[in-house]
């Protein structure tokens, strides 16, 4: 599996892993109900920081001399870029909406952090189908 | 499988013509990847311009030598 491909299953697995693990620890943790009512500014900063950091983890740097990016890896990036940002811009209208609607401050922000997750997928998702079938 | 492009090209017979040549080794001359290079001899990607020269000058061939384009839709 050439480098780029395997650069966006990292993406991938990261932007799916790392806010599953969130919900998880939230659930097992103070449950939902509490996280609504409570502190959750700090366990999202976390979650938000463990992608981060997962992403430079998982997503490994280029090997000298073996691992080469090429003008369709960069065709591949640009394109499941455009996919993921179509797909921001119209999850960003749920905590849009929300705010609006004078929703609680934490369903606001993690609809705002669903948004980000739902593009990172997407766009990885996308260019795996690129990858696959072709420009 | 759809072709995403309509662009053909020879390469595969113009690699088994110049001592059969792998795709690896073209890959290695053009300096691109070799899943670039079978993604282009299997109609998946359309080479940038500047990779088609190269991939023509390692042949010692012309663009229109190694790729074709259908005369109408």
């Amino acid at each position: 599996m050439p480098y780029g491909e395997r650069r966006t299953w990292a993406y991938l697995v990261t932007a799916l892993l790392v806010p599953s693990l969130y919900v998880a620890a939230v659930l097992a943790g103070p449950g939902l109900a509490r996280s609504v009512e409570g502190e959750f500014q700090a366990p999202l900063l976390v979650a938000i920081g463990a992608g981060l950091v997962a992403n430079m983890f998982f997503v490994r740097p280029p090997r000298k001399g073996r691992d080469r990016r090429d003008e369709r890896d960069a065709e591949i990036d640009r394109r499941g870029e455009r996919v993921g940002f179509i797909v921001l811009g119209a999850a960003m209208i749920a905590p849009l909406a929300l705010a609006m609607l004078e929703a609680a401050y934490f369903w606001i922000a993690h609809a705002a952090y669903l948004a980000y997750v739902l593009s990172a997928a997407v766009s990885s998702a996308a260019k795996l189908v690129f990858y696959r079938r072709g420009l | 499988m759809a072709r995403p492009t309509k662009v053909t090209n020879r390469i595969r017979e113009l690699r088994f013509a110049n001592g059969r040549m792998t795709q690896a080794e073209l890959a290695d001359r053009v300096e691109v990847t070799r899943q670039t290079i079978i993604a282009i001899e299997q109609g998946r990607y359309s080479p940038s311009l500047e990779t088609a020269f190269q991939i023509a000058r390692v042949f010692g061939a012309t663009v229109d030598d190694v790729f074709a384009y259908p005369e109408q839709e």
